[in-house]
């Protein structure tokens, strides 16, 4: 072997060196030893979606996200809409645990009508994801606002206004939702709490609507016509709470009386405070609620303990709004959302 | 005086009319404020809109029919129009389209019950939900909550303006029953429809198209479906299509029947259902200045009904003829 057929050999040799060790150092920069195991353990699982109605704001939000996220990571994703029909509800849940899907994603009505199903679906090993309104069980996880601190919160807003140290009549109005619903009950519980111990405040009139925009906009109107000094109403959602505006819109006290109202920051919301048929309002932005359920999900399908082994109350942060924190794009389209869901 | 001629003077409207005054003189003695003017004014306006479903629900039932889908056709239909405004339609097409659809909802309807021949119990049950599951899979695409766009015009005053001092949903209540009254009092189609419901083979039998009539009186009540949908979502700035899920047709029955409109047809008037109406509308009104519960209030409601009905049971027995005619 001549000196240059070494030197070639050495050359080679030291390239071949320094290719594998770059294949090597490849190796260790992207081989992350987590990824592999969380995505197996999402891909091709199903979630099956039951919320008591997919027409509506709020489901569209949390429904859009989760579908979104799961269909990134190869999972399947069903959804019944039972229209709020509690019945046709429960029977979606019982057809559901006999599918047996990996997940499933639903919406109370109310404490009872699932509570006995959700505990058949985690017995059947099925992670159950409860959004809004919990049950009278627990399951791997809830998600939503804290109605009972979300009413106080409310009810301390309208302190500010109309409390103690203020020159007003004092004379405060709620509008309820459906008496029973838990997202009405808790929220009026809750302000209960706080005005009890406020004697100050006169509790004037404190009526269900039953959801529905007329009937709080026709409660409203008596109200204000009893009690024209009104100080403060509160609206236990921002959808009937339109209603309840245009009722103080109309009555020509727009700006006299604080409305504070709640709900997930749809468009809709925005536009209110916008022309000021919300005085204020508590939001617990829907599309975040989604991503805290994606987020349990991933949770539940990844700490391998199977389901109903861990539970955990995830608590929607919320954030209070006026007109003056409305910009472009601070609330979502619901119609995005609808359009995912489609 | 005789106890039972005083008893034959009392129809089951003189009866309601009576329960609406004793009502109405007892929260005015008792209620504050309730006789004030602007009380007042707020209980007519917040049952104006029912009190116009009740007209399109009194023309179908003096035909003998009856009108499950008005709810489900005025949700749909306006919730439909405001959608087509937000995308950018001219309001007046958009309305436009929003009428005819609801026209032509119930003109198949109309068929159905005339051609087909199917009950109308059944047809516009079916077609209720059709509508409404129809409408919210492929009209109406976003939320089931359609807010009211920002540039709707002077169609907007028909729900939050006034008039000399009126709530314009009261004058145009007012309007809707003055002119079903001088239709059916005065035009030869208004005859008809009572011939029709009063008995249907005799109609047929002297001349009567009776099938056109009867599909007639589903696209009349289409038309006022429509216009009590605008004046819902003009006053509250939003069509909440969820309205199809909740009571409301039954309360719509409700102030027809506790007028004294007669289910099995040929009997009533605009009188009748200005008279249940306004039981209802003082009555929601005095429990809502109580304060008291939702559910109480359907309670004492439907007890009301049920008394209107018994009494009228009492002081007008049933004879042969509604016997054989039968109602629903």
């Amino acid at each position: 072997m001549g000196k240059t057929g070494f030197m070639k050999l050495t050359a080679t040799a030291l390239a071949a060196l320094a290719i594998g060790a770059t294949a090597v150092n490849a190796a260790d920069d992207l081989n992350d030893p987590y990824r592999g195991p969380a995505l197996e353990a999402l891909q091709g699982k199903s979630i099956a979606y039951l919320p008591i109605s997919i027409g509506f704001d709020l489901a569209q939000a949390w429904g859009g996200v989760v579908k979104t996220e799961s269909e990134r990571y190869g999972m399947t994703f069903t959804s019944q809409d039972p229209n709020w029909n509690t019945d046709a509800m429960a029977q979606g849940m019982t057809a559901l645990i006999a599918e047996r899907p990996d997940v499933i994603v639903t919406q109370n009505p109310d404490m009872q009508s699932l509570a006995r199903l959700m505990k058949q679906a985690t017995k059947a090993g099925i992670v159950v994801v409860q959004l809004n309104m919990q049950g009278a069980v627990q399951t791997d996880a809830f998600v939503g606002p804290d109605f009972i601190a979300m009413g106080e919160q409310a009810a301390n807003m309208m302190l500010e206004k109309c409390g103690a140290g203020t020159d007003t009549s004092h004379k405060v109005a709620i509008v309820q939702g459906v008496l029973t619903g838990g997202v009405s009950y808790y929220q009026v519980q809750g302000m209960m709490k706080v005005f009890n111990e406020h004697p100050e405040i006169e509790i004037v009139s404190s009526q269900a609507a039953d959801w529905d925009a007329s009937k709080a906009r026709a409660i409203t109107e008596t109200a204000l016509q009893q009690h024209p000094d009104m100080c403060g109403v509160i609206d236990v959602w921002d959808g009937q709470g339109i209603g309840t505006g245009a009722a103080i819109k109309q009555a020509g006290k727009q700006g006299e009386v604080f409305f504070i109202t709640s709900g997930g920051g749809a468009q809709s919301m925005c536009n209110g405070l916008e022309d000021g048929t919300y005085s204020a309002v508590i939001n617990y932005n829907a599309p975040g609620m989604g991503r805290d359920a994606w987020t349990a999900i991933m949770v539940a399908l990844q700490n391998g303990q199977g389901a109903g082994a861990i539970k955990t109350q995830i608590y929607s942060p919320t954030r209070v709004m006026t007109k003056d924190d409305v910009q472009a794009g601070t609330c979502w389209d619901p119609e995005q959302y609808a359009k995912i869901l489609r | 005086m005789d106890l039972s001629k005083v008893f034959r003077l009392l129809n089951q409207e003189r009866i309601v009319f009576l329960l609406t005054l004793l009502l109405f003189a007892a929260f005015s003695l008792t209620l504050n404020n309730f006789l004030s003017a602007g009380n007042l004014l707020s209980l007519v306006r917040s049952v104006a809109v029912l009190g116009i479903l009740g007209l399109g629900m009194l023309i179908v039932v003096l035909g003998r029919g009856i009108d499950l889908s008005l709810v489900a056709t005025m949700a749909i239909s306006v919730a439909w129009a405001m959608q087509l405004v937000s995308q950018g339609m001219p309001v007046y097409a958009a309305m436009t389209s929003g009428l005819l659809f609801a026209l032509g909802i119930s003109l198949v309807t109309g068929i159905l019950v005339a051609y087909a021949e199917i009950p109308p119990l059944f047809a516009t049950l079916a077609m209720a939900t059709f509508i409404y599951g129809f409408g919210r899979a492929h009209m109406i695409t976003g939320t089931d909550v359609v807010y009211m766009p920002k540039n709707m015009g002077w169609i907007v005053e028909l729900g939050q303006g006034h008039f000399l001092g009126l709530p314009m949903p009261i004058l145009v209540a007012a309007g809707m029953a003055l002119a079903v009254f001088l239709f059916l009092k005065y035009t030869k189609l208004g005859a008809f429809i009572y011939a029709i419901g009063d008995n249907l083979s005799a109609s047929r039998i002297g001349g009567i198209p009776v099938r056109p009539m009867l599909a007639l009186q589903y696209v009349v009540s289409g038309g006022i479906a429509f216009v009590a949908g605008i004046i819902t979502a003009t006053s509250v700035e939003a069509m909440n299509t969820r309205v199809v899920n909740s009571n409301m047709i039954y309360d719509v029955i409700l102030v027809v029947v506790l007028g004294g409109v007669g289910l099995s047809g040929g009997r009533g008037n605009v009188r009748n259902v200005i008279v249940g109406t306004l039981l209802i509308g003082v009555l929601m009104n005095g429990m809502t200045i109580m304060d008291v519960e939702y559910t109480i209030q359907n309670v004492i409601k439907s007890l009301i009904l049920l008394l209107a009905i018994v009494v009228d049971s009492i002081v007008n027995p049933r004879d042969e003829q509604t016997g054989q005619q039968g109602d629903i």
